[in-house]
């Protein structure tokens, strides 16, 4: 029983780090539809309404690829961060971590520490430079001093890689959770997100994806907070009385202030927080958002911005779960026949949800559920933009038109791209309904983190690093990331119905990690080519560049 | 960006100074956060009971709760004090360098 509940748990993770709000793998395809909710449908409506207002006003600012890309670089630094903010706050971390520490108490928290610790490195060591170095894409970095076609081509295919499975979690976890929350059917809510996404990304590009992505951030933040102190009231905001009042109802009793089983496999958890760390620095649509900001500064001050409200609203999100153990816990109509410590109505992860219901009633759960609706699309639509710019503009206009393409050649395809994307997405998304998930969020953490990652480090601090290298390395990358998602347990047992994993564990990232620097360094150091030479000697000027941003492309005024 | 102004950048001796000086800082700043992050999960990983006792006498409130809350927000002013610096004394040394290399 007890490796069956851990192994659980960490799909559960896995899950929720995609941002997708599904207990485990046994609960995809099986949650119950619920009865319509009027008020929350209402609200969504009244956020689609504002947010379309909002996509016709950027579309007239939309003009160039610049402003379609990374809206022109005109976005401020603080602006920016409550953006990345919102791309990390899903409603995945909101329901995920809160249910993590509902159940599991103290374990809860060791996991939003390791969601949380990989921004301040990422901004230490990548952010500035990132900025510096790229225009509109992680491959315009990649290939700065390596050869164009071959390692824009690679770059591009990583990043629509990553854009694709990560599309499919996030479709198939909208759908369940629309389901859920608004007693919509499962294909009208694929269909409703598909549609909205393409709509933003098509017509109102960065500029509107962005603010899509800052009003939902505020109104996850705030509705968060309203929550919190609707809570706290509870226990006469005191920490203490809310800690001992949880003591008291939760069954496991004082454990769960402490640290219990769920780190008992190191490997496993060493691995979990490699994928996270390296992986959340090379996603397509976060490394992108660095390219919205006009200069280093910003970029800098972003993550900052944005590491302080994810902090905040994580240590929310925990305070949540613990004041769920109490108020929800507690409450027979919030389980299935009203039997406390039975299931919960709607799975696991509703523990916020019942709590949104308990502290404020209706009114305050429609509004969350609308938030957390706004939070899925919003997430979708920076995949999708991130998606349209590599098809655009690193295969398009790089590598087949050979930075020939016009500019309005150049958006004509990006935006078919982006319609592109939706359709796919939608469809995959459809197919994807009663198949488990949980394999695709291990495969798009391991080729982020094992793939596009080094290839992206070790472009941007490695003199050696060559054409041949980063190809040989990147491809190893991928390849091994990918065989150890299908050898372990979430694919091989769960999906292909094998009786044992070939693979022991579920993150791919400590194994594949290692390959994929070897292997760069292997093929970089025994490369003499001519192309080698250019590689190396093109690191000088680059990473001057890297250092003082002299020469990177400037922005433009909003 | 033609390569004479980067290698007259590369001459600054500002320049040497400014790379020297944020790299050691960023170098610093990273493995302070990684060392502390890695410590606090080998401790709950190999010897869980070390975050055990509680902090008041008598109290269910455990000291591991304020130990992971500080590493949130230690590692947040560590970004803060980066970007301060990197904002102000980094950027002048940058712009002084550019300005210098046009």
């Amino acid at each position: 029983m007890k490796p069956l509940m851990k192994t659980g748990a960490l799909s559960a993770l896995l899950l929720l780090c995609a941002g997708v709000a599904l207990a485990g793998p046994g609960d995809v395809g099986q949650v119950a539809k619920q009865p319509i909710n009027m008020t929350a449908i209402a609200m969504f409506l009244v956020f689609v309404l504002f947010t379309l207002g909002i996509t016709y006003w950027a579309a007239k600012r939309t003009s160039s690829t610049s402003d379609f890309y990374t809206a022109g670089g005109g976005i401020t630094g603080f602006q920016n961060g409550l953006a990345i903010a919102g791309d990390y706050m899903s409603a995945a971390t909101l329901l995920g971590l809160s249910s993590m520490v509902f159940l599991r108490g103290f374990d809860g928290f060791v996991y939003t520490i390791s969601f949380f610790i990989g921004w301040p490195v990422i901004l230490f060591l990548l952010a500035e430079r990132m900025r510096n170095l790229g225009r509109f894409t992680f491959a315009d970095i990649a290939s700065y001093r390596l050869h164009q076609g071959s390692i824009r081509t690679f770059a591009a295919f990583g990043s629509l890689t990553v854009v694709c499975f990560y599309l499919i979690v996030q479709m198939v976890g909208a759908g369940q959770l629309i389901k859920l929350l608004f007693g919509l059917d499962y294909p009208i809510a694929v269909v409703v997100v598909g549609v909205l996404m393409v709509v933003y990304v098509t017509f109102g590009g960065m500029i509107a994806t962005t603010w899509v992505q800052i009003i939902k951030a505020v109104l996850l933040l705030s509705g968060g907070l309203l929550m919190l102190g609707l809570a706290m009231s509870h226990f006469g905001f005191s920490i203490e009385t809310l800690a001992s009042s949880a003591v008291d109802a939760h069954k496991d009793g004082a454990a769960i202030m402490h640290p219990g089983s769920l780190l008992a496999d190191p490997v496993t958890a060493v691995s979990l927080s490699l994928g996270l760390v390296f992986g959340t620095a090379a996603l397509p649509h976060i490394m992108m958002r660095f390219f919205t900001v006009p200069n280093a500064k910003e970029a800098r001050k972003s993550v900052f911005v944005a590491s302080g409200f994810i902090g905040l609203f994580f240590i929310v999100v925990c305070l949540l779960g613990l004041a769920a153990i109490v108020i929800v816990g507690k409450d027979p109509q919030f389980f299935e026949n009203g039997d406390i410590g039975g299931k919960l109505l709607g799975g696991n992860n509703m523990p916020v949800m019942h709590l949104a219901k308990a502290v404020g009633g209706d009114l305050f759960l429609g509004f969350l559920s609308a938030v957390a609706f706004a939070t899925i699309l919003a997430v979708v639509s920076g995949l999708a933009l991130a998606g349209a710019s590599s098809i655009a503009h690193d295969i398009y206009a790089r590598v087949i038109k050979k930075g020939q393409a016009s500019e309005a050649e150049e958006m004509r395809v990006s935006k078919i791209a982006s319609i592109g994307l939706g359709v796919v997405a939608v469809i995959l998304g459809i197919m994807f309904e009663k198949q488990n998930v949980a394999f695709l969020v291990g495969l798009t953490f391991g080729i982020a983190a094992s793939a596009n990652f080094p290839v992206l480090v070790l472009s941007i601090y490695w003199k050696g690093l060559t054409t041949r290298g980063a190809l040989i390395g990147g491809i190893v990358g991928l390849v091994s990331a990918v065989t150890f998602v299908v050898l372990s347990k979430a694919v091989w047992v769960v999906v292909l119905g094998f009786e044992h994993a070939v693979f022991p564990y579920e993150q791919p990232a400590l194994f594949s990690m290692p390959l994929a620097f070897f292997f760069t360094w292997l093929f970089s150091v025994t490369d003499k080519s001519a192309r080698a030479a250019v590689d190396v000697s093109g690191f000088r000027d680059q990473n001057v560049r890297a250092q003082t941003g002299i020469g990177a492309a400037a922005a433009s005024a909003h | 960006m033609s390569n004479e102004i980067y290698r007259r950048v590369e001459a600054d001796p500002a320049y040497q100074q400014l790379v020297q000086r944020r790299g050691r800082l960023a170098l610093l700043l990273s493995v302070t956060t990684l060392v502390a992050y890695y410590a606090f999960m080998a401790v709950v990983a190999f010897a869980p009971t070390a975050l055990s006792p509680t902090i008041f006498e008598g109290g269910t409130l455990t000291i591991g709760a304020p130990i992971g809350a500080a590493l949130i927000l230690g590692s947040w002013l560590l970004t803060g004090w980066y970007v301060r610096k990197a904002n102000t004394e980094f950027d002048q040394l940058t712009h002084a360098i550019a300005e210098r290399a046009k």
